[in-house]
Protein backbone atom coordinates (compact mmCIF):
# COMPACT_ATOMS: atom_id res chain seq x y z
CA UNK A 1 0.00 0.00 0.00
CA UNK A 2 1.29 3.43 -0.79
CA UNK A 3 1.27 5.53 2.25
CA UNK A 4 2.04 9.72 2.56
CA UNK A 5 2.54 9.61 6.17
CA UNK A 6 5.82 9.32 7.94
CA UNK A 7 5.80 5.43 9.21
CA UNK A 8 6.14 5.60 12.77
CA UNK A 9 9.28 3.03 13.94
CA UNK A 10 10.32 1.14 17.16
CA UNK A 11 12.88 3.33 18.19
CA UNK A 12 10.60 6.18 17.99
CA UNK A 13 8.20 4.37 19.93
CA UNK A 14 10.92 4.05 22.60
CA UNK A 15 10.89 8.02 22.39
CA UNK A 16 7.45 8.19 22.91
CA UNK A 17 7.89 6.16 26.00
CA UNK A 18 10.10 8.81 27.18
CA UNK A 19 6.89 11.28 28.18
CA UNK A 20 5.65 8.64 30.31
CA UNK A 21 8.76 8.69 32.02
CA UNK A 22 8.47 12.57 32.70
CA UNK A 23 5.15 11.66 34.48
CA UNK A 24 7.16 8.79 36.12
CA UNK A 25 9.52 11.19 37.62
CA UNK A 26 6.87 13.55 38.09
CA UNK A 27 5.17 11.18 40.37
CA UNK A 28 8.08 10.13 42.06
CA UNK A 29 9.47 13.61 43.04
CA UNK A 30 5.96 14.96 44.90
CA UNK A 31 5.82 11.39 46.17
CA UNK A 32 2.11 10.65 44.55
CA UNK A 33 2.13 7.34 44.65
CA UNK A 34 0.99 6.94 40.71
CA UNK A 35 4.25 5.91 39.47
CA UNK A 36 3.38 2.06 39.76
CA UNK A 37 0.17 2.48 38.29
CA UNK A 38 1.59 4.23 35.68
CA UNK A 39 3.75 2.16 34.55
CA UNK A 40 1.41 -0.58 34.49
CA UNK A 41 -1.18 1.23 32.41
CA UNK A 42 1.29 2.33 29.98
CA UNK A 43 2.71 -1.11 29.74
CA UNK A 44 -0.49 -2.53 29.03
CA UNK A 45 -1.48 0.08 26.53
CA UNK A 46 1.04 -0.92 24.41
CA UNK A 47 0.91 -4.52 24.58
CA UNK A 48 -2.29 -4.48 24.18
CA UNK A 49 -2.13 -2.31 20.87
CA UNK A 50 0.82 -3.84 19.33
CA UNK A 51 -1.41 -7.16 19.80
CA UNK A 52 -3.90 -6.38 18.80
CA UNK A 53 -2.58 -4.03 15.71
CA UNK A 54 -0.92 -7.93 14.48
CA UNK A 55 -4.56 -9.60 15.12
CA UNK A 56 -6.33 -6.86 12.58
CA UNK A 57 -2.92 -7.72 10.57
CA UNK A 58 -3.78 -10.98 10.10
CA UNK A 59 -7.95 -10.31 10.09
CA UNK A 60 -7.61 -8.04 7.04
CA UNK A 61 -5.88 -10.76 4.99
CA UNK A 62 -9.04 -12.62 5.66
CA UNK A 63 -11.50 -12.86 3.11
CA UNK A 64 -13.69 -16.02 5.07
CA UNK A 65 -16.65 -14.20 6.29
CA UNK A 66 -17.84 -16.54 9.17
CA UNK A 67 -13.73 -15.56 10.58
CA UNK A 68 -15.13 -12.04 10.61
CA UNK A 69 -18.38 -12.46 12.12
CA UNK A 70 -16.43 -14.22 14.72
CA UNK A 71 -14.03 -11.86 16.22
CA UNK A 72 -17.08 -9.27 15.49
CA UNK A 73 -18.91 -11.29 17.84
CA UNK A 74 -16.28 -11.97 20.51
CA UNK A 75 -15.89 -8.34 20.60
CA UNK A 76 -19.41 -7.33 20.93
CA UNK A 77 -19.88 -10.05 23.66
CA UNK A 78 -16.66 -8.07 25.92
CA UNK A 79 -18.76 -4.85 24.98
CA UNK A 80 -21.82 -6.28 26.62
CA UNK A 81 -20.11 -8.02 29.59
CA UNK A 82 -17.64 -5.09 30.48
CA UNK A 83 -21.04 -2.73 30.30
CA UNK A 84 -22.87 -4.86 33.08
CA UNK A 85 -19.25 -4.61 34.87
CA UNK A 86 -19.48 -1.39 35.12
CA UNK A 87 -22.89 -0.91 37.45
CA UNK A 88 -23.23 -1.11 41.02
CA UNK A 89 -26.19 -3.43 41.39
CA UNK A 90 -26.87 -6.73 39.67
CA UNK A 91 -30.00 -8.72 39.19
CA UNK A 92 -30.31 -12.67 37.17
CA UNK A 93 -30.41 -12.28 33.52
CA UNK A 94 -28.97 -8.95 33.94
CA UNK A 95 -25.58 -9.82 31.43
CA UNK A 96 -28.04 -11.33 29.12
CA UNK A 97 -29.86 -8.31 28.94
CA UNK A 98 -26.97 -6.25 28.22
CA UNK A 99 -25.58 -9.02 25.57
CA UNK A 100 -29.04 -8.80 23.84
CA UNK A 101 -29.33 -5.23 23.65
CA UNK A 102 -25.39 -4.50 22.73
CA UNK A 103 -25.86 -7.63 20.04
CA UNK A 104 -28.98 -6.18 18.70
CA UNK A 105 -28.33 -2.78 18.32
CA UNK A 106 -24.25 -2.71 16.87
CA UNK A 107 -25.48 -5.58 13.94
CA UNK A 108 -28.30 -2.86 13.19
CA UNK A 109 -26.64 -0.13 12.87
CA UNK A 110 -23.21 -1.58 11.96
CA UNK A 111 -25.20 -3.47 9.22
CA UNK A 112 -26.75 -0.81 7.96
CA UNK A 113 -24.33 1.72 7.60
CA UNK A 114 -21.80 -1.23 5.66
CA UNK A 115 -24.79 -2.82 3.59
CA UNK A 116 -26.72 0.67 2.82
CA UNK A 117 -24.59 3.76 3.51
CA UNK A 118 -20.97 3.45 2.79
CA UNK A 119 -21.79 0.48 0.63
CA UNK A 120 -18.69 -1.94 0.88
CA UNK A 121 -17.76 -4.66 -1.01
CA UNK A 122 -18.10 -7.70 0.31
CA UNK A 123 -20.43 -6.75 2.94
CA UNK A 124 -18.00 -8.17 5.58
CA UNK A 125 -15.05 -6.50 4.51
CA UNK A 126 -12.69 -6.27 7.83
CA UNK A 127 -10.92 -3.01 7.10
CA UNK A 128 -14.56 -1.53 7.52
CA UNK A 129 -16.48 -3.31 9.53
CA UNK A 130 -14.16 -4.10 12.45
CA UNK A 131 -13.15 -0.31 12.63
CA UNK A 132 -16.94 0.96 12.50
CA UNK A 133 -18.25 -2.29 14.81
CA UNK A 134 -15.65 -1.19 17.52
CA UNK A 135 -16.78 2.66 17.09
CA UNK A 136 -20.49 1.67 18.04
CA UNK A 137 -19.37 -0.88 20.97
CA UNK A 138 -17.67 1.57 22.67
CA UNK A 139 -19.79 4.15 22.71
CA UNK A 140 -22.88 2.07 23.29
CA UNK A 141 -21.12 0.51 25.90
CA UNK A 142 -20.47 3.49 27.93
CA UNK A 143 -24.56 4.54 27.28
CA UNK A 144 -25.55 1.28 28.63
CA UNK A 145 -24.12 1.03 31.70
CA UNK A 146 -24.96 4.61 32.40
CA UNK A 147 -28.50 4.09 31.66
CA UNK A 148 -28.86 0.88 33.56
CA UNK A 149 -27.13 2.47 36.19
CA UNK A 150 -29.51 5.01 36.66
CA UNK A 151 -32.38 3.27 36.03
CA UNK A 152 -31.65 0.79 39.07
CA UNK A 153 -30.56 3.37 41.33
CA UNK A 154 -33.56 5.77 40.27
CA UNK A 155 -35.87 3.20 41.19
CA UNK A 156 -34.25 2.66 44.34
CA UNK A 157 -34.17 6.54 45.50
CA UNK A 158 -37.54 7.20 44.03
CA UNK A 159 -39.10 3.76 45.56
CA UNK A 160 -41.75 5.11 47.56
CA UNK A 161 -42.90 7.11 44.74
CA UNK A 162 -43.47 3.86 42.69
CA UNK A 163 -44.53 2.16 45.26
CA UNK A 164 -47.17 4.68 45.43
CA UNK A 165 -47.92 4.82 42.54
CA UNK A 166 -48.77 1.19 42.29
CA UNK A 167 -51.04 1.45 45.27
CA UNK A 168 -53.29 3.61 43.71
CA UNK A 169 -53.96 0.98 41.08
CA UNK A 170 -51.02 2.36 37.95
CA UNK A 171 -49.64 -0.41 36.15
CA UNK A 172 -46.47 -0.88 36.29
CA UNK A 173 -45.68 1.04 33.33
CA UNK A 174 -47.50 3.95 34.68
CA UNK A 175 -45.26 3.82 37.31
CA UNK A 176 -41.99 3.45 36.52
CA UNK A 177 -42.12 5.21 33.37
CA UNK A 178 -40.37 8.28 34.97
CA UNK A 179 -37.50 6.62 35.86
CA UNK A 180 -37.59 4.46 32.29
CA UNK A 181 -37.55 7.97 30.53
CA UNK A 182 -34.74 9.56 33.03
CA UNK A 183 -32.45 6.61 32.57
CA UNK A 184 -32.70 6.62 28.60
CA UNK A 185 -32.08 10.39 28.84
CA UNK A 186 -28.89 10.30 31.27
CA UNK A 187 -27.34 7.10 29.22
CA UNK A 188 -27.68 9.36 25.68
CA UNK A 189 -26.42 12.36 28.06
CA UNK A 190 -22.20 11.84 27.17
CA UNK A 191 -23.09 11.08 23.30
CA UNK A 192 -25.28 14.74 22.62
CA UNK A 193 -22.78 16.23 24.51
CA UNK A 194 -20.09 15.15 22.30
CA UNK A 195 -22.10 15.72 19.24
CA UNK A 196 -23.15 19.37 20.38
CA UNK A 197 -18.77 20.45 21.12
CA UNK A 198 -17.59 17.78 18.02
CA UNK A 199 -15.23 19.71 15.93
CA UNK A 200 -15.25 23.04 18.35
CA UNK A 201 -13.62 21.35 21.24
CA UNK A 202 -12.51 18.11 20.29
CA UNK A 203 -11.17 16.68 17.14
CA UNK A 204 -12.20 12.87 16.52
CA UNK A 205 -9.81 10.15 17.11
CA UNK A 206 -10.89 8.73 13.91
CA UNK A 207 -10.90 12.07 11.75
CA UNK A 208 -7.18 12.96 12.84
CA UNK A 209 -6.49 9.58 11.84
CA UNK A 210 -7.16 9.58 8.99
CA UNK A 211 -6.01 13.07 8.29
CA UNK A 212 -2.99 11.89 9.48
CA UNK A 213 -2.96 9.63 6.85
CA UNK A 214 -3.18 11.67 4.46
CA UNK A 215 -6.72 11.87 3.65
CA UNK A 216 -9.04 14.73 2.00
CA UNK A 217 -9.78 16.53 5.15
CA UNK A 218 -13.47 16.75 3.96
CA UNK A 219 -13.48 13.51 3.39
CA UNK A 220 -12.43 12.50 6.92
CA UNK A 221 -15.31 14.83 8.17
CA UNK A 222 -17.96 13.28 5.86
CA UNK A 223 -16.47 9.54 7.39
CA UNK A 224 -16.69 10.95 10.83
CA UNK A 225 -20.46 12.24 10.54
CA UNK A 226 -21.76 8.47 9.73
CA UNK A 227 -19.36 7.13 11.97
CA UNK A 228 -21.36 9.64 15.26
CA UNK A 229 -24.59 9.25 13.35
CA UNK A 230 -23.73 5.39 13.67
CA UNK A 231 -22.49 5.83 17.53
CA UNK A 232 -25.69 7.80 18.35
CA UNK A 233 -28.15 5.20 16.65
CA UNK A 234 -26.33 2.21 17.97
CA UNK A 235 -25.85 4.34 21.81
CA UNK A 236 -29.92 4.88 21.79
CA UNK A 237 -30.98 1.61 20.72
CA UNK A 238 -28.65 -0.56 23.22
CA UNK A 239 -30.05 2.04 25.93
CA UNK A 240 -33.18 1.57 24.98
CA UNK A 241 -33.10 -2.34 25.30
CA UNK A 242 -31.81 -2.58 28.22
CA UNK A 243 -33.57 -0.05 30.13
CA UNK A 244 -36.81 -2.30 29.03
CA UNK A 245 -35.47 -5.38 29.51
CA UNK A 246 -34.70 -4.03 32.83
CA UNK A 247 -37.94 -2.77 33.11
CA UNK A 248 -39.59 -5.90 32.51
CA UNK A 249 -37.33 -7.59 35.02
CA UNK A 250 -37.51 -5.47 38.37
CA UNK A 251 -41.08 -4.08 37.62
CA UNK A 252 -42.91 -7.91 37.74
CA UNK A 253 -46.20 -8.63 35.02
CA UNK A 254 -48.36 -8.79 38.69
CA UNK A 255 -47.02 -4.86 39.35
CA UNK A 256 -44.67 -5.28 42.02
CA UNK A 257 -41.74 -3.51 42.06
CA UNK A 258 -39.07 -6.07 42.53
CA UNK A 259 -36.37 -4.58 44.40
CA UNK A 260 -35.66 -7.89 46.00
CA UNK A 261 -34.17 -9.02 42.64
CA UNK A 262 -31.27 -6.57 43.34
CA UNK A 263 -27.92 -7.58 44.67
CA UNK A 264 -24.46 -5.21 45.46
CA UNK A 265 -22.19 -5.95 42.55
CA UNK A 266 -18.80 -7.56 44.87
CA UNK A 267 -15.75 -5.15 43.76
CA UNK B 1 -70.64 -4.26 42.88
CA UNK B 2 -73.75 -6.18 41.65
CA UNK B 3 -71.41 -9.26 42.08
CA UNK B 4 -71.45 -8.71 45.41
CA UNK B 5 -74.22 -11.09 47.42
CA UNK B 6 -75.32 -10.39 50.55
CA UNK B 7 -73.58 -11.46 53.37
CA UNK B 8 -70.47 -12.57 51.87
CA UNK B 9 -66.86 -10.95 52.58
CA UNK B 10 -66.16 -8.39 50.94
CA UNK B 11 -62.16 -9.38 51.91
CA UNK B 12 -61.14 -12.67 52.47
CA UNK B 13 -57.79 -13.79 53.44
CA UNK B 14 -57.17 -18.02 53.92
CA UNK B 15 -53.67 -19.03 55.88
CA UNK B 16 -51.83 -16.33 54.29
CA UNK B 17 -48.07 -16.77 56.05
CA UNK B 18 -44.86 -14.53 55.39
CA UNK B 19 -41.30 -15.63 55.91
CA UNK B 20 -38.33 -13.47 56.12
CA UNK B 21 -35.34 -15.53 55.64
CA UNK B 22 -36.20 -18.88 57.14
CA UNK B 23 -37.74 -17.26 59.60
CA UNK B 24 -41.59 -17.17 59.73
CA UNK B 25 -43.12 -13.48 60.75
CA UNK B 26 -46.48 -14.77 61.07
CA UNK B 27 -48.49 -17.44 59.22
CA UNK B 28 -51.91 -19.04 59.41
CA UNK B 29 -53.37 -15.47 59.55
CA UNK B 30 -57.29 -15.97 58.07
CA UNK B 31 -60.33 -13.48 58.34
CA UNK B 32 -62.42 -12.18 56.34
CA UNK B 33 -63.99 -8.67 56.56
CA UNK B 34 -67.52 -7.64 55.62
CA UNK B 35 -69.21 -4.21 54.25
CA UNK B 36 -69.13 -2.05 57.53
CA UNK B 37 -66.02 -4.12 59.39
CA UNK B 38 -63.09 -2.16 60.64
CA UNK B 39 -60.44 -4.56 61.63
CA UNK B 40 -57.61 -3.17 63.95
CA UNK B 41 -54.52 -4.61 63.46
CA UNK B 42 -52.25 -4.92 66.21
CA UNK B 43 -48.76 -6.30 66.98
CA UNK B 44 -45.53 -4.65 68.29
CA UNK B 45 -43.41 -2.69 66.01
CA UNK B 46 -41.30 -5.30 63.87
CA UNK B 47 -43.74 -8.14 63.64
CA UNK B 48 -44.87 -7.14 60.38
CA UNK B 49 -47.56 -4.96 60.06
CA UNK B 50 -46.62 -3.40 57.15
CA UNK B 51 -45.86 -6.54 55.24
CA UNK B 52 -49.08 -7.98 55.99
CA UNK B 53 -50.98 -4.65 54.36
CA UNK B 54 -48.42 -4.88 51.48
CA UNK B 55 -49.28 -8.45 50.78
CA UNK B 56 -53.21 -8.28 50.98
CA UNK B 57 -52.55 -5.54 47.64
CA UNK B 58 -49.51 -7.71 46.43
CA UNK B 59 -47.19 -5.08 46.63
CA UNK B 60 -45.04 -7.73 47.84
CA UNK B 61 -45.26 -11.26 46.56
CA UNK B 62 -47.74 -13.55 48.59
CA UNK B 63 -45.63 -16.22 50.21
CA UNK B 64 -48.21 -18.91 51.17
CA UNK B 65 -51.66 -18.68 51.39
CA UNK B 66 -54.43 -16.39 49.09
CA UNK B 67 -56.17 -13.35 49.75
CA UNK B 68 -59.67 -12.69 47.63
CA UNK B 69 -61.85 -9.85 46.94
CA UNK B 70 -65.02 -10.23 45.99
CA UNK B 71 -64.62 -13.93 45.48
CA UNK B 72 -61.56 -12.87 42.60
CA UNK B 73 -57.74 -12.96 43.68
CA UNK B 74 -56.12 -9.53 42.81
CA UNK B 75 -54.29 -11.86 39.45
CA UNK B 76 -57.87 -12.34 38.17
CA UNK B 77 -58.82 -9.00 38.89
CA UNK B 78 -55.83 -7.75 37.18
CA UNK B 79 -53.69 -5.64 40.34
CA UNK B 80 -54.54 -2.25 38.92
CA UNK B 81 -58.44 -2.73 38.91
CA UNK B 82 -57.88 -5.03 42.04
CA UNK B 83 -55.78 -1.59 44.00
CA UNK B 84 -57.91 0.84 42.95
CA UNK B 85 -60.80 -0.99 44.93
CA UNK B 86 -58.47 -2.18 47.61
CA UNK B 87 -56.33 0.75 48.39
CA UNK B 88 -53.37 0.66 50.87
CA UNK B 89 -51.99 3.63 52.17
CA UNK B 90 -48.88 3.70 53.00
CA UNK B 91 -47.42 5.16 56.56
CA UNK B 92 -44.86 6.94 54.68
CA UNK B 93 -46.67 9.61 52.29
CA UNK B 94 -45.49 10.61 49.55
CA UNK B 95 -46.08 13.53 46.77
CA UNK B 96 -46.66 11.83 43.24
CA UNK B 97 -45.20 15.19 41.32
CA UNK B 98 -43.78 14.74 38.00
CA UNK B 99 -45.41 11.83 37.05
CA UNK B 100 -47.28 13.60 34.57
CA UNK B 101 -45.27 14.93 32.04
CA UNK B 102 -45.74 18.18 32.36
CA UNK B 103 -45.62 18.97 35.58
CA UNK B 104 -42.55 19.59 37.41
CA UNK B 105 -44.02 21.40 40.61
CA UNK B 106 -47.01 20.08 41.63
CA UNK B 107 -49.63 21.34 44.14
CA UNK B 108 -52.17 19.28 46.31
CA UNK B 109 -54.57 19.85 43.84
CA UNK B 110 -51.65 18.40 40.94
CA UNK B 111 -51.37 15.76 43.44
CA UNK B 112 -55.00 15.17 43.36
CA UNK B 113 -55.76 14.97 39.82
CA UNK B 114 -52.98 13.29 38.88
CA UNK B 115 -54.17 10.43 39.67
CA UNK B 116 -57.54 10.54 37.40
CA UNK B 117 -54.88 9.94 34.56
CA UNK B 118 -53.83 6.71 35.82
CA UNK B 119 -55.64 4.08 33.02
CA UNK B 120 -57.68 2.49 36.07
CA UNK B 121 -59.78 5.48 36.78
CA UNK B 122 -60.53 6.71 32.74
CA UNK B 123 -63.81 6.95 33.29
CA UNK B 124 -63.72 8.82 36.11
CA UNK B 125 -63.06 12.93 37.11
CA UNK B 126 -61.38 15.00 40.10
CA UNK B 127 -64.17 16.20 41.84
CA UNK B 128 -63.75 19.34 43.38
CA UNK B 129 -66.52 19.84 45.30
CA UNK B 130 -66.54 16.91 47.08
CA UNK B 131 -62.34 17.47 48.44
CA UNK B 132 -63.85 21.31 49.40
CA UNK B 133 -66.22 19.42 51.90
CA UNK B 134 -63.72 17.19 53.26
CA UNK B 135 -60.98 19.80 53.91
CA UNK B 136 -63.35 21.67 55.76
CA UNK B 137 -64.33 18.85 57.73
CA UNK B 138 -60.45 18.42 58.09
CA UNK B 139 -60.21 22.53 59.51
CA UNK B 140 -58.13 23.31 56.45
CA UNK B 141 -59.27 26.00 54.26
CA UNK B 142 -58.73 25.93 50.48
CA UNK B 143 -55.40 27.60 50.43
CA UNK B 144 -54.44 23.71 51.25
CA UNK B 145 -54.43 22.70 47.35
CA UNK B 146 -52.39 25.79 46.55
CA UNK B 147 -48.93 24.34 48.77
CA UNK B 148 -46.39 22.34 46.76
CA UNK B 149 -46.33 18.46 47.31
CA UNK B 150 -42.70 18.36 48.24
CA UNK B 151 -43.06 21.00 50.74
CA UNK B 152 -45.48 19.85 52.83
CA UNK B 153 -45.19 18.60 56.12
CA UNK B 154 -45.72 15.27 57.43
CA UNK B 155 -48.98 15.20 58.77
CA UNK B 156 -49.79 17.72 55.39
CA UNK B 157 -49.03 14.96 53.15
CA UNK B 158 -50.80 12.13 55.46
CA UNK B 159 -53.89 14.25 54.87
CA UNK B 160 -52.82 14.38 51.01
CA UNK B 161 -52.52 10.91 50.71
CA UNK B 162 -55.32 10.04 52.61
CA UNK B 163 -57.95 12.52 50.45
CA UNK B 164 -55.82 10.94 46.96
CA UNK B 165 -57.15 7.78 48.44
CA UNK B 166 -60.39 8.36 49.32
CA UNK B 167 -61.54 10.40 46.60
CA UNK B 168 -61.22 7.14 44.05
CA UNK B 169 -63.84 5.23 46.14
CA UNK B 170 -61.84 2.18 47.17
CA UNK B 171 -64.27 -0.39 48.76
CA UNK B 172 -61.71 -1.72 51.37
CA UNK B 173 -58.79 0.75 52.75
CA UNK B 174 -55.96 -0.20 54.22
CA UNK B 175 -54.44 2.56 56.29
CA UNK B 176 -51.16 1.87 57.83
CA UNK B 177 -50.73 4.69 60.67
CA UNK B 178 -52.97 7.23 59.14
CA UNK B 179 -52.50 9.80 62.25
CA UNK B 180 -49.21 9.20 62.73
CA UNK B 181 -47.97 12.58 61.79
CA UNK B 182 -51.00 14.48 62.75
CA UNK B 183 -52.06 16.47 66.22
CA UNK B 184 -55.01 15.37 68.58
CA UNK B 185 -57.71 17.92 67.23
CA UNK B 186 -56.67 16.77 63.65
CA UNK B 187 -57.01 13.16 64.35
CA UNK B 188 -59.75 13.47 65.57
CA UNK B 189 -61.44 15.05 62.70
CA UNK B 190 -59.57 12.55 60.52
CA UNK B 191 -61.35 9.79 62.81
CA UNK B 192 -64.75 11.54 62.07
CA UNK B 193 -64.27 11.60 58.23
CA UNK B 194 -63.31 8.11 58.55
CA UNK B 195 -66.41 6.88 59.94
CA UNK B 196 -68.73 9.08 57.34
CA UNK B 197 -66.68 7.69 54.45
CA UNK B 198 -67.46 4.29 56.09
CA UNK B 199 -71.24 4.39 56.44
CA UNK B 200 -71.68 4.34 53.03
CA UNK B 201 -72.69 0.14 52.10
CA UNK B 202 -69.73 -2.17 51.03
CA UNK B 203 -67.01 -0.03 52.48
CA UNK B 204 -64.96 -1.73 55.03
CA UNK B 205 -61.24 -0.71 56.40
CA UNK B 206 -58.22 -2.38 58.41
CA UNK B 207 -56.11 -0.22 60.16
CA UNK B 208 -52.96 -0.02 62.28
CA UNK B 209 -52.44 2.29 64.86
CA UNK B 210 -49.28 2.72 67.57
CA UNK B 211 -52.06 4.45 69.69
CA UNK B 212 -53.93 2.08 71.43
CA UNK B 213 -56.88 3.87 72.24
CA UNK B 214 -57.36 5.04 68.52
CA UNK B 215 -57.68 1.04 67.39
CA UNK B 216 -60.36 0.71 70.24
CA UNK B 217 -61.98 3.95 69.41
CA UNK B 218 -62.26 3.54 66.00
CA UNK B 219 -62.63 -0.80 65.40
CA UNK B 220 -64.98 -3.21 65.87
CA UNK B 221 -62.61 -6.37 65.99
CA UNK B 222 -58.59 -6.77 66.25
CA UNK B 223 -55.88 -9.16 64.57
CA UNK B 224 -53.31 -9.88 66.79
CA UNK B 225 -49.92 -10.55 64.58
CA UNK B 226 -48.36 -11.49 67.59
CA UNK B 227 -50.72 -14.71 67.76
CA UNK B 228 -49.67 -15.66 64.23
CA UNK B 229 -45.72 -15.81 64.62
Amino acid sequence: MESDYIVIGYGQLALAALLIGVNVALSAALKLGLGKSLLIAALRMVVQLLLIGFVLEWLFTQDNALIILAIALVMTAIAGVSAVNRTQRRFAGIYWHSLLSVLTASALVTGFAMVGIIRVQPWYDPQYLIPLLGMVLGNTLNGISLGLDRFVEGLISQRDQVETLLALGATRWEAAHAQVRNAIRVGMIPTINSMMVMGLVSLPGMMTGQILAGADPIDAVRYQIVILFMIAAGAALGIFGVVLLAYRRLLSPDHQLRLDYLEKAKQ
Amino acid sequence: MGELGFGQALLSVENLGRQLGDRWLWRGVSFDLFAGDCLGLVAPSGAGKTLLMRNLVMLDPIQRGTVRFGGKTPSQWGLPAYRSRVMYVPQRAVSIENVAQNVLEGTVQDNLMQVFELGVYHQRQFDFTLIQTWLIQLGRGPEFLNLQGTRLSGGEAQILALLRALQLSPQVLLLDEPTASLDAATTARVEALLLDWLRHPHRACILTSHDAEQIHRFTQRRLNLGEFA
